[in-house]
């Protein structure tokens, strides 16, 4: 059934077709309106689960991993500040081994004070162990929920996930969305069984006192399940094709780039101004290619190294920025593709940070400069800040 | 012989990491014995996870999950909700925190618990300071304590501030039942537990339980000095259902409090005027206590 709607009710809509069973809420600006959306769901009892009402996110995620662990599907949604006070209980999912699912509309932290679309938040929180799935548009967050249920409580995963979505230019903007029927969805997304949760007949402790020996134990199988989740991710990504006849590319998508002179890699909903600039630009013969980042943790190296055959220059844009340094999509790309001794130049670009528009003009600059990068053969700076007021933001 | 009320049945095992003379031991014997098999516990960081021993083995026959310093009363509700949506019924949810975890860090998950009435036990082990990172002042310790951040240096630097009022906190904010006890009256604490269990809502018991290290005491003499602060009436065992408050203990002729300030190390620096400012106070509490039990049960 299509529908017009935002990105924040799409991710409603999706959390309804999971039949999620224990749901906590606190609102944050730009993503009160999920909330909101499924208090009126709980209301009217079209919604499986539970709503809570708590006092901070903390608390949210809180219940969310004590759920969890009496073995419910749960969810949550949040922004910003709302991100960072979770932080501590961000590692306690992770750690704890609970498959929740969180939207996070992706917005800029204070002071000074900025209610609008960057990407700072969600990269504060890389380290966490949590999986981190990058949306373009509202089809895609209603989408990647659904996928995001089954990836994360497979049980050769079993990681918590984020899907994500850009502040305002998804959640606040009306877009066709087609809401998958229930009966096909309960097919995909068969109810949560965890291995592991409380059990009165057979007691287990879950997240006690562990010495330095076993911890890093821990850890690894941490490590080496996210590297599990990449088969899993490209294998439920086309299974939710076969099913609902949509792909998001798994890990990464590659758009214009095969015969490409140059590519830009990004994430979120600046995947769309790219590809469109894309089109126009190859219209007057100017080989451009978008390369999508749809998972950002698990980082996809891999697939990205295939862009040092592909293209001899590679651009990363940015919505965010790691002070002292550069763009976290930037530094983990650069790294990613890097191969000892060639592989193409890499260039950071940073913009639309705080809500900045960032236009296809813009975008063009961007696949223009790159153009120029390739012709002279090298790289002039390594970081260049695009529409910055004062001075050139170019180092 | 006086009729024994203790259930037989232990889920605490051999085997922990107490401290000689600890009062938790003893705190999770007694609620585990009054709650049964069902039960399971959610410790955040403090002594009552630590004592448990290390993975891969713990010294419980409950299920427990462990938790973040602030988030008790969050995870325990957590914990109920899933129950609640997967039908599973006759199971207790407990929250087992320290005095930090829950008059500091943890009030705030603790209060919007109680505010949305969450059907669940909260167990506040009240060893009056932060003692699994070493002795540190908590909101629950008591004036004239030494601690280590509360240091003691020429005649003056002792903690001065009073003990927060949890208990009128949470009856304030419309608390379904509220309870002290201590480890030192074991039939007393079953008997709140068990009076707890299934009354529906939020339930709090606030637990008093020695630490040797922490209260400079010798471990032979903690239930003594813990008996000491209910016969003194410094923690006096009541309870508070509907807002009505009553004694669950009546002591006829309390103890001077100077009995269970001498014994313990932690007192020793107290001068005379001191400790009869510390009387004094005690005096005042307690007939604040008996005031309220008085107006709430007209
Ligand atoms: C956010 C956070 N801050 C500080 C700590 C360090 N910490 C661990 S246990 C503890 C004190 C616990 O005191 P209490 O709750 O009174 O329990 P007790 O150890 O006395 O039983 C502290 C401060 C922590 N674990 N988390």
């Amino acid at each position: 059934m299509m529908e017009v709607m935002t990105a924040n009710y799409a991710a409603a809509y999706a959390v309804k077709l999971a039949r999620v069973g224990v749901i906590a809420a606190y609102p944050i600006t730009p993503q009160s309106s999920i909330s909101e959306k499924l208090a009126e769901m709980y209301v009217k009892g079209e919604l499986y689960g539970k709503y809570f009402l708590v006092e901070s996110e903390h608390s949210a995620m809180s219940m969310l991993i004590g759920a969890s662990y009496a073995g419910a599907r749960t969810f949550t949604a949040t922004s910003s500040h709302g991100l960072a006070l979770m932080h501590e209980m961000l590692f306690w999912a992770v750690g704890a081994r609970r498959p929740i699912v969180m939207a996070v509309v992706a917005r800029a932290l204070a002071p000074p004070w900025n209610i609008w679309g960057d990407h700072m938040d969600v990269m504060s929180e890389r380290d966490t162990g949590w999986m981190q799935f990058f949306c373009e548009n509202n089809q895609e967050t209603l989408d990647t929920i659904l996928m995001a249920y089954k990836i994360s409580e497979d049980r050769s995963v079993m990681l918590p996930s984020m899907v994500i979505e850009d502040g305002f230019i998804l959640s606040h903007t009306y877009e066709a969305v087609d809401i998958p029927d229930q009966d096909d969805v309960d097919d995909f997304l068969p109810p949560f069984d965890p291995e592991w949760k409380i059990d009165f007949d057979d007691p287990r402790r879950f997240g006690g006192l562990t010495m330095p020996d076993w911890w890093s134990e821990f850890r690894y199988r941490i490590a080496l399940d996210q590297e599990v989740a990449k088969k899993k991710i490209v294998e439920v990504d086309k299974e939710f094709e076969r099913r609902f006849g949509r792909s998001y590319g798994g890990l990464v998508e590659f758009y214009n780039c095969d015969d490409a002179e140059v590519a830009l890699v990004l994430a979120g909903s600046a995947v769309g101004t790219a590809k469109e600039v894309s089109d126009k630009m190859r219209e007057r013969g100017k080989k451009v290619g978008v390369v999508k980042l749809k998972t950002f943790r698990p980082f996809p190296a891999e697939e990205l190294k295939k862009l040092n055959d592909m293209v001899p220059v590679v651009g990363v844009f940015d919505r965010s920025y790691t002070f002292g340094y550069g763009g976290a999509l930037y530094s983990e790309v650069r790294n990613g593709i890097y191969v000892p001794g060639g592989g193409a130049l890499v260039k950071n670009y940073v913009g639309g940070m705080g809500g900045k528009d960032f236009t296809p003009k813009n975008m063009e600059f961007i696949f223009e400069d790159l153009l120029r990068i390739k012709k002279e053969g090298k790289v002039d700076r390594m970081v260049e800040w695009i529409n910055i007021k004062d001075g050139t933001g170019r180092w | 012989m006086p009729k024994f009320t203790i259930p037989k049945e232990e889920y605490v095992c051999k085997g922990h990491s107490a401290c000689p003379g600890c009062g938790t031991p003893l705190a999770l014997r007694y609620t585990l014995k009054a709650l049964g098999k069902r039960t399971v516990l959610n410790i955040p960081a403090g002594c009552g996870g630590v004592i448990l021993g290390v993975w891969p083995s713990y010294a419980l026959k409950v299920p427990v999950v462990d938790n973040a310093f602030e988030c008790t009363a969050a995870i325990a509700d957590g914990i109920r909700a899933g129950f609640d949506v997967l039908g599973v019924k006759d199971a207790y949810v407990v929250g087992w925190a320290g005095d930090g975890g829950t008059v500091d860090i943890g009030l705030q998950a603790l209060s919007a618990a109680v505010d949305r009435n969450a059907n669940i036990i909260y167990v506040m082990l009240d060893n009056e300071a932060y003692m699994n990172t070493g002795i540190q002042k908590s909101g629950c310790t008591p004036i004239g304590a030494w601690t280590t951040t509360t240091p003691v240096a020429n005649g003056k630097g002792w903690n001065t501030s009073p003990k927060k009022r949890i208990m009128e906190m949470l009856v304030a904010n419309g608390i379904a039942y509220g309870a002290t006890v201590n480890v030192a009256y074991p039939e007393d604490f079953i008997a709140r537990l068990r009076e707890a269990k299934d009354i529906k809502g939020t339930k709090f018991i606030h637990a008093l339980a020695p630490c040797t290290p922490g209260w400079r005491i010798d471990p032979r003499k903690s239930i003594e000095v813990a008996r000491l602060a209910t016969q003194t009436g410094i923690f006096p065992l009541y309870k508070v259902e509907n807002g009505k408050y009553s004694l669950t203990k009546e002591i006829k002729n309390r103890k001077p409090v100077r009995e269970y300030l001498r014994l313990q190390g932690r007192f020793r620096h107290l001068p005379e005027e001191a400790i009869n400012e510390i009387q004094r106070l005690v005096d005042e509490e307690y007939a604040r206590l008996l005031k309220k039990i008085k107006e709430t049960n007209e």
